[in-house]
């Protein structure tokens, strides 16, 4: 790899990357069959019907809400929907393809021309990266190899076969590696915002192919190299790792070769990643390019959609994290950072954000409280936010105390951990009445009142002789423990007057 | 007639695996169908919507809703290979 | 009369009364099986078993007074296209020899509901392509009425059974003439319905925007019968038309007034056989004589139908046909050194010849390059041949015209050249492409002893109208003759 990076360093290029995501849409059954869509690794072969199978004389039948959702994700990403939708047969053979074709969408895709805009984090850039188009189409089985290298079997597993699936096709607009990952998590929150998928990396409801090539700037020409699709990215990371791979390799490739797309040998391949070594490695030759022979599926029939399914479909759309995100920003005057967090929990969590804000009216202090300690509290106890004891009601009722300063912030937070305690140990269920009687038990609340005040400070001073003599011997250290005992008995009130009022009664102000 | 290049590209797009003789022959064959069907040069369809469908039907849905999927016996039922749990085929490579 | 010389209503009015119990019934048929189809060969399997136990469910029910089905104790055949749950469906192919499906079609479910008796799987061209049933890798059908003819295809199982009195109903299907061409073969009357009339679900695909399920009977109000109790809205296939099923069977003794016969020029022209243009012409001056009127029409587009029709069937087959990969069932070549070599080793044993053309004239018409100029075009031309119909109907009821341009050929007359074959699908195939209802009836006998058919077509779903026409001529001409009349 070193050989590489000096390629790097001396070679003038710009790296061309688009995205093809797969999403899996959160629907009870598979698209053209009534078998569950539930993740079932270990029980191979039992959401499967003779519609999923293949099997000769099976036909396939929409689901209503596969389209639903399909409509209402290319909303959210600005897409324009066509009123007329069809369906076509993707012809390739796998073991994992049971009729020899996909059903999928080629030439009238239901929408096309969207877009959605990323915040690139290392440049604080924003940037509208383009979609061609989002079709929906069946999801394949699965396969498992045999790993061990000695030629046994193949295992076939159709539980996922049929699974609805909308692959989200972007522009070649992604430059690097690090906006490629952006660009996906920010689809990601995206979706699980809208509520069209789960998004679950691991069980591969959301994987990506990569198309990369670079343009290399040589003699005041810009040559584009062989675009090269690294197949099936299934993390973040794998598809950042992907990328900075083959962009080291291409360079490599370059200079080598000198091979421009479309000269000879400088055709399209596909590659896949081996995340165990960090590397790609090729899939199929350079000739075989696929003919795929795509045809209407006449066992199909299209779908026409109108203004007023358009109309409904919209209303049920929420609010985007980008805009979320704005909105915090803009309207709370929220760090760009504390914006991002919170968003980017998820709609739930944002939304418990926005009750707590309302009720104590302070979208800051709100921030803080759930950045920090609602965040930490729930990852201690591996709680999700609709988990959390603590409502967003209670919460707002703690905090409208210390908006209007009738709690300390330290005393809030001596609140929130002392119910937290209780629900744990005594499983006594976080309420209004006990935040008001935890206040009280622990005299928590802010004790503006002099004259009490005055009082405490007297009886604490006429008993501690030894101290108030260190004090007018000029020892200022010595009020330390005058004031520690006068704040055990007035939690709520504000140290630094206490303070001042012991030296006013001592007599060295 | 068709060149055997013809007809070894279809074949490997149909999968199938012709011997010699039998390209000459489908060579012919195919060769003669697709000669009488250039009869469709003579026509005109410039102004011709194509008609993948017969039937005048659109927007065929089915509710999201669960049926019953075969026990597992009956889906491998008729798998030429299985393990009880699988459908087995000869190794795919993954890695060229 | 023997109880396998008569027509279903008879049949039904016996059961009805009680005078004939089903299991009589079935026992006669599977006797007449028993006895001749070694000779013919229509049936590749027979359930004898289940269809003893079936009937005699029925005499029970009829017995204790209980409600039966539409076709109570009817026996029927089902080409072996069609799946049949626990059954083997072969298509008549070394790929599926050994296929049992875990699920019934569609039409299997509605027969059961309707109390038919399943007697057996009837035989057919490898995946219902071909025009002799001669291209069955699992049997040889013969004509009933010759044995060195053809019974015709691809449903010639079917109809040899329903002319040999194997059976009074069965079901074929129809993708370019598949069932009226063997029923004009056979002697019966045989009716592919209107495109999305009859759920396709379960019918193992040809060619899906063309393939119609559809009856064989000995006549018409068979065959009216049996649409009856196997059409209407199946919510499993997509294409089938939200609409309640037939009842042309309570119609079709009534005679239509004023009815409009249409004659196209385009089908009487050279090829056609004299006795068979007679034939047609006779049928003419019948439903000339019935007070209709002849009307010539033109059908200007017909004369590419074969051409479209091969490019549109051979790419949906091609496609329909990928699944057959020796992976989750279907034949398995047993030697083969990696994946794709067993793939191509597995279709390659699996299928016959004509399946083979079939499958690479598909994949060439789709191909990158092709798709234009071939498949694209074949749709198009498709749309100039529905237009035609629909202004043809605008002045006509139905459209007679000959079935096949010739009576049964021999057998290995046509297997030589595939061209030649398909030629002679020029009468039947045009209903496909435009997706309309058309029946042949027997219209007369050669002078060698074969059947000729009378194709009548109608507008898409005008079953009805299709029927009564029919069934006026059928009143004139006599009943479908049994090929097989001594020893019976
Ligand atoms: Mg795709
Ligand atoms: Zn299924």
């Amino acid at each position: 790899m070193a050989s590489n990076l000096k390629y790097l360093a001396i070679m003038d290029f710009t790296t061309i990357i688009g995205l093809e995501i797969h999403v899996q849409l959160q629907t009870k059954t598979k698209l053209f069959c009534g078998c569950p869509t539930t993740f079932n690794p270990d029980q191979p072969n039992i959401q499967t019907c003779p519609v999923c199978l293949g099997l000769p004389g099976a036909l396939p039948v929409m689901n209503r809400d596969a389209f639903a959702l399909s409509l209402k994700t290319a909303m959210a990403l600005n897409l324009e929907l066509a009123n007329f939708t069809k369906w076509d047969r993707k012809q390739y053979y796998y073991p994992d393809l049971p009729k020899g074709y996909q059903i999928s969408q080629y030439d009238l895709p239901f929408s096309s021309k969207g877009w959605l805009e990323i915040d690139v984090p290392s440049t604080g850039e924003t940037r509208r990266i383009r979609i061609i188009r989002a079709h929906l189409e069946e999801d394949a089985g699965k396969n498992l190899h045999d790993e061990s290298g000695r030629g046994s079997d193949s295992q076939v597993d159709l539980n996922r076969a049929g699974t609805p699936l909308l692959e989200i096709v972007s522009e070649p607009d992604l430059r690097t590696a690090e906006e490629a990952k952006t660009y996906m998590e920010e689809m990601r929150l995206l979706l699980l915002a809208i509520g069209v998928s789960d998004c679950n990396m691991q069980e591969g409801s959301m994987r990506c192919d990569a198309n990369v090539n670079l343009h290399v700037h040589e003699n005041g020409e810009t040559i584009p190299t062989p675009i090269v699709e690294v197949k099936n990215l299934n993390s973040f990371r794998f598809l950042e790792a992907a990328i900075e791979f083959e962009v080291k390799r291409q360079c490599a490739e370059w200079q080598r070769t000198h091979i421009r797309m479309g000269a000879p040998g400088g055709y399209k391949t596909t590659r896949g990643f081996d995340p165990n070594r960090g590397v790609t490695f090729e899939q199929r030759g350079k000739e075989e390019a696929a003919d795929y022979r795509y045809f209407p599926d006449p066992d199909l029939v299209p779908v026409t959609v109108t203004d007023e399914q358009l109309v409904a479909i919209r209303s049920t759309l929420v609010e985007f994290p980008a805009a979320r995100r704005r909105r915090y920003q803009q309207q709370l005057g929220l760090s760009a950072y504390d914006a991002r967090v919170i968003a980017d929990q998820g709609a739930e969590f944002a939304n418990y954000f926005d009750a707590v804000t309302s009720l104590c009216g302070d979208g800051k202090q709100a921030a803080n409280w759930l950045t920090q300690d609602v965040l930490r509290e729930m990852n201690e106890r591996r709680l999700s936010i609709s988990e959390f004891p603590i409502s967003s009601a209670l919460l707002g009722a703690l905090l409208v105390r210390v908006t209007k300063s009738e709690l300390t912030i330290k005393a809030a937070r001596e609140v929130f951990a002392t119910l937290l305690k209780e629900w744990e140990e005594q499983e006594v269920a976080p309420s209004a009445e006990r935040i008001e009687a935890i206040i009280k038990e622990r005299g928590l609340a802010t004790v503006n009142d002099t004259g009490a005040i005055e009082s405490v400070v007297m009886a604490v001073i006429g008993r501690n002789e030894k101290a108030v003599a260190d004090l007018r011997a000029g020892k200022m250290q010595a009020i330390g423990a005058i004031v520690g005992q006068v704040m055990k008995e007035l939690k709520g009130a504000d140290a630094k007057v206490v303070r001042q009022m012991i030296l006013d009664k001592v007599g060295i102000s | 007639m068709l060149t055997t290049q013809d007809v070894l590209k279809v074949a490997e797009l149909g999968r199938l695996k012709l011997d010699d003789e039998e390209v000459a022959k489908f060579a012919g064959q195919l060769g003669g169908i697709l000669d009488y069907v250039a009869v469709l040069d003579e026509v005109d369809v410039s102004n011709v919507a194509p008609m993948a469908h017969v039937a005048d039907v659109a927007n065929v849905f089915r509710e999201d809703v669960v049926v019953a999927s075969l026990p597992r016996a009956a889906s491998l039922s008729n798998a030429p290979k299985t393990d009880g749990k699988f459908f087995l085929v000869p190794q795919i490579l993954e890695h060229a | 009369m023997s109880l396998v010389t008569s027509t279903t209503s008879e049949l039904l009015g016996q059961l009805a009364s009680r005078s004939v119990s089903a299991v009589e019934v079935t026992q006669s048929y599977l006797d007449a099986i028993q006895r001749r189809d070694g000779q013919v060969g229509a049936l590749l399997s027979v359930t004898a078993d289940s269809a003893l136990a079936q009937a005699a469910e029925v005499d029970r029910r009829r017995a204790a007074g209980e409600a039966v089905g539409a076709l109570a104790g009817l026996p029927i055949v089902l080409k072996d296209n069609i799946c049949t749950q626990g059954i083997k469906t072969t298509c008549a192919s070394k790929m599926l020899k050994d296929f049992v499906p875990p699920y019934d079609a569609h039409v299997a479910t509605r027969l059961k509901q309707a109390d038919a008796i399943l007697l057996g799987k009837a035989n057919l061209d490898e995946f219902a392509m071909g025009s002799s049933s001669e291209n069955s890798a699992l049997g040889k059908t013969v004509n009933p009425w010759s044995f060195e003819h053809a019974a015709g295809g691809s449903s010639g199982g079917s109809a040899a059974a329903v002319s040999a009195g194997f059976a009074p109903l069965a079901l074929g299907s129809d993708t370019g003439g598949s069932i009226r061409q063997p029923a004009s073969f056979c002697g019966v009357v045989g009716l592919k319905p209107t495109y999305g009339r009859v759920s396709r679900f379960g019918l193992v695909a040809y060619a899906s925007s063309l393939d119609q399920i559809g009856p064989f009977a000995r006549d018409v109000s068979g065959a009216a019968l049996l649409l009856d109790a196997i059409s209407g809205h199946d919510r499993r296939d997509s294409t089938s038309v939200d609409a309640p099923p037939t009842l042309t069977a309570a119609t079709v003794e009534q005679p239509l007034s004023g009815l409009r016969v249409g004659i196209a020029r385009e089908h009487f022209v050279a090829g056609l056989d004299p006795e068979v243009e007679a034939a047609v012409r006779r049928a003419v001056e019948v439903y000339k004589s019935l007070g209709a009127t002849i009307v010539d029409i033109s059908l200007p587009h017909s004369k590419y139908a074969i051409a479209v029709y091969y490019l549109i069937a051979c790419s949906e087959a091609s496609s329909n046909l990928a699944r057959y990969d020796g992976v989750h069932y279907g034949h398995r070549a047993t030697e083969f050194s990696n994946l794709v070599e067993m793939y191509k080793a597995s279709r390659s044993e699996g299928f016959g010849d004509e399946v083979k053309r079939r499958i690479m004239l598909g994949a060439y018409a789709l191909s990158a390059g092709y798709y234009d100029a071939y498949y694209l075009k074949a749709l198009k031309v498709r749309r100039l041949i529905r237009q035609d119909f629909d202004a043809a109907f605008q002045n006509v009821d139905v459209i007679a015209s000959p079935v096949n341009p010739t009576p049964a050929f021999k057998l290995g007359e046509m297997t030589a050249d595939p061209l030649k074959m398909y030629l002679a699908d020029i009468y039947t195939i045009s209903a496909n492409l435009a997706g309309l209802p058309g029946i042949s009836i027997p219209a007369g006998m050669s002078a060698s002893g074969l059947p000729i058919g009378l194709q009548l077509l109608a507008a898409p779903f005008e079953e009805e109208k299709l029927l009564r026409a029919a069934r006026m001529f059928e009143r004139e001409h006599g009943p479908a003759p049994m090929s097989w009349k001594s020893g019976v």
